[in-house]
């Protein structure tokens, strides 16, 4: 490790924390949005236009923390972004497709003509579960070091349904917290079926990392890191079983016509899973550490000139407070139930 | 086809699909606050109705140049890695600033713009409009900084191959960066003018002539009409601002092949590269020169003088004849619209039906003009610094073939989508009109 008092030691320490910052909210986030498309296809109608007026204020902005993380690597770490990208070429360009149809099918849905809504529908589902497999493969083929054998790319498809399915998790939990109803007592429903595939998910990458590689391996299983990490692995368990208990309880609420009992506790699952969201990521970021690229490129030698750094972290200290204040503002202009959007 | 024309192609589609949508949402952005502020001092509904109805196709522009945008960030690396290896030093900071200062202020506030009316108050309502717009305005801003400076590139030096700043004030107003910059915001606020005169004018031959309609024509028309001698003039200070940084892309806009005084302005002219001579031309003596230089027999420099060092002429030259074509025409039918206007208060049929034809003629001119300055920079991709070659990667050319036909079928049908869209919003929009009545606002989802 350089010498941490010097800028060009320290300052690609804290461009990682904002990349990790940008991309752990980038993944909740848009998460939430991309699994509610994904439910889209299982819903009715009017419920469908329910689901999308709750991520109707927000969907544009939860997507500009990927512009963000992908921006920090570009102009952070230049050299892990050219390695990272031309590598992931085809799934980059597959999800990029899938968030174009997504972003404009949410338009087009309510603008083109009526009998042209249930294609928009379609694609909003279609884009908004392309986008979630190909970031899914992405993480796969991220861990496995860019390495294109048969496994590599069968852990990769693995990966982008966990990952697909853990977004509709995201999803479905927060249609509990923001609706009410019908819709609801389905949400419910679809969050118990996608916890557990969530949970397998988070297993199977905890599992394949280390094996992946030695460096891993023995970063996670030496003594005393084993019983310092310990924490991660239980805590992640203690959410997936609090997420388990709350979703059978509103399963129970929702049949018994317990309107207050659902109220009480919509919001428990959406924080579970965003728990086990973050407990997750810090799991992987500290396996890669202190690699961009798995084994090949560290954070250092990807890194930009220091003064290039500086005078991005400069416009980051004035603005990031901003952008997180009136993130927090129109979160709390639309808190409660969603209602349907209307432009006036 | 060679690895470095398809990414070239690839990210030109990607670039030209993106344009077409910022151009319409920076000015449309501003005009909205217009509408807005003048609903706000006058309480007449025709300035909220006109207001409601451009907010729809706000939001939809905006979306697709979002999702455009996006594809971007991710192409800069996945088709020029060398640029950011390169110049990522200056490069990243302006892209990180933009952002940071623009790209979240307006997706955050936008969400309160289009949905939020029922739950704040009016005044954070117009504070989210006017923050959209300065969030538009901002990105144009950095981009055009980081794209100026690409075209004549200061404020930095060559260490170990890669560029580091020194002078970050010098690197963000570069020398063609006022040019380019105020170009690029009056073509948005022209593409505007005529997008909104355009559907206007559409909407008032069919029969739907509510005041809220005859005043977005009225909009268009004199904003249109202000901005194009303006742009004229900005046009030409851009051009002998490029004459003075890079001389060659000028000599391709003018097809001037050896360095010449008192050169002609050509009409028309086939560019012949191979024997880098011109077929088939008709000129205006002395025309070119009395333009670029100010003077009948001024020196222009050929493009003999940059032998390997200069663009292709035909893309440049034909493109520089169609922008300044449409921006001809931009002239003659403003001012004819704003003289009926005044005038006879209302337009006559042939003259709405021409305004109609030139609804996305903004698009026509910007797209033929931007090809000009970006072909114009080559084979470089920094002016003088970094080749495109270079900066390509080496991503096999039947992977790039592959997902540039996916790109263009979607491109394509987004477009065409968008338009009809816009035009059914349009039909709808009188529909709407008489069911509920003009002065209560109709209802719909979004």
């Amino acid at each position: 490790m350089p010498d941490l008092t010097q800028p060009s030691g320290w300052l690609p320490l804290v461009f990682l924390a904002l990349m990790g910052v940008a991309m752990l909210a980038y993944v909740i986030l848009d998460g939430y949005d991309l699994g509610v498309g994904i439910l889209l296809r299982h819903a009715d109608d009017e419920q469908k236009d329910m689901m999308i007026a709750s991520i109707g204020p927000f969907w544009d902005a939860n997507e500009t923390w990927l512009v963000l993380g992908v921006g920090i690597l570009l102009v952070a770490f230049p050299v892990a972004h050219g390695v990272i990208l031309t590598s992931l070429y085809l799934p980059v360009a597959l999800m990029l497709v899938g968030l174009i149809l997504r972003g404009v099918a949410f338009d087009f849905r309510v603008k083109a003509r009526a009998h042209h809504k249930p294609w928009w529908n379609r694609a909003f589902y279609a884009g908004s579960l392309l986008a979630s497999l190909a970031q899914g493969v992405m993480l796969g083929l991220y861990i496995v070091g860019f390495k294109y054998g048969l496994a590599q790319i069968a852990f990769g498809l693995l990966t982008g349904l966990f990952l697909a399915a853990s977004y509709a998790l995201l999803g479905a939990t927060w249609l509990i917290m923001k609706t009410e109803g019908s819709l609801q007592h389905r949400a419910v429903a679809w969050a118990r079926s996608c916890l557990w595939l969530t949970g397998l998910g988070v297993a199977t990458v905890s599992i394949a990392t280390p094996l992946v590689s030695q460096r891993i391996f023995d970063k996670w299983f030496s003594l005393p890191n084993f019983i310092l990490l310990l924490p991660i692995p239980l805590m992640t368990a203690t959410l997936f079983a609090l997420a388990y208990l709350f979703l059978r309880r509103l399963t129970h609420d929702a049949s018994s016509g317990n309107e207050r009992g659902l109220e009480r506790w919509c919001w428990a699952p959406f924080a579970c899973s965003v728990g086990m969201f973050i407990l997750a990521f810090f799991g992987l970021a500290f396996s890669l550490f202190p690699y961009l690229v798995v084994d090949r490129i560290t954070i250092w030698q990807a890194a930009s000139a220091p003064e290039s750094l500086k005078i991005i972290l400069f416009g980051v200290a004035i603005v990031l407070p901003a952008i997180i204040g009136y993130t927090a503002y129109s979160y709390k202009i639309f808190w409660g139930k969603a209602r349907q959007l209307t432009y006036y | 086809m060679d690895a470095l024309v398809l990414a070239r192609t690839q990210f030109a589609a990607n670039m030209t699909f993106h344009i077409l949508f910022p151009t319409i949402s920076i000015a449309l952005a501003w005009v909205l606050l217009f509408f807005k502020l003048r609903f706000n001092t006058t309480h007449n509904t025709k300035w909220q109705n006109a207001y409601q109805f451009w907010v729809k196709i706000f939001a939809l522009t905006f979306a697709l140049g979002v999702v455009s945008g996006i594809t971007m960030s991710f192409q800069f690396g996945t088709n020029w890695p060398g640029f950011m290896e390169k110049v990522g030093n200056i490069a990243g900071p302006l892209l990180a600033y933009e952002v940071l200062t623009a790209f979240f202020m307006e997706a955050t506030f936008l969400g309160i713009m289009l949905f939020g009316s029922q739950r704040v108050s009016n005044r954070v309502h117009t504070i989210a409009t006017l923050l959209v717009a300065v969030g538009t305005s901002l990105s144009a801003f950095w981009i055009l900084a980081l794209n100026s400076w690409m075209q004549t590139p200061v404020g930095f030096e060559m260490i170990a191959g890669k560029a580091h700043a020194i002078d970050w004030l010098a690197i963000i107003f570069n020398p063609s960066f006022p040019y380019r910059f105020t170009h690029v915001m009056i073509a948005s606020g022209l593409t505007v003018a005529f997008f909104i005169a355009g559907l206007s004018a559409y909407r008032w031959l069919r029969g739907d002539r509510g005041d809220d309609v005859v005043t977005a024509l009225k909009t268009g028309t004199f904003l249109a009409a202000i901005l194009i001698p303006i742009q004229i003039f900005v046009g030409d200070m851009h051009g002998l601002n490029t004459l003075e940084h890079q001389p060659a892309k000028i000599a391709a806009m003018e097809g001037i092949w050896e360095t010449e005084r008192g050169a002609p302005l050509l009409l028309f002219a086939i560019p012949d590269e191979q024997q880098r001579t011109n077929r088939f031309a008709i000129g205006v003596p002395k025309g070119a020169s009395l333009i670029l230089t100010h003077e009948a027999n001024g020196e222009i420099k050929g493009l003999n003088e940059f032998v390997g060092k200069h663009p292709r002429v035909t893309p440049l030259f034909w493109g520089l004849r169609i922008m300044v074509g449409v921006g001809m025409l931009m002239l003659l039918v403003s001012w004819s619209s704003a003289w009926q206007l005044l005038k006879h208060k209302q337009l006559s049929d042939w003259l709405a039906r021409i305004v109609v034809a030139m609804m996305f003629s903004g698009w026509i001119a910007t797209v033929a003009g931007w090809y000009v300055t970006e072909i114009g920079r080559q084979p470089y991709l920094v002016y003088g610094v970094l080749t495109t070659a270079d900066a390509a990667s080496n991503v096999p050319s039947t992977l790039i073939a592959s997902t540039l036909a996916m790109y263009l079928a979607l491109y394509l049908t987004l477009i065409a989508a968008y338009i009809s869209v816009v035009l059914y919003l349009a039909r709808k929009a009188k529909h709407g009109a008489q069911d509920d009545g003009h002065a209560t606002p109709q209802l719909a989802n979004t």
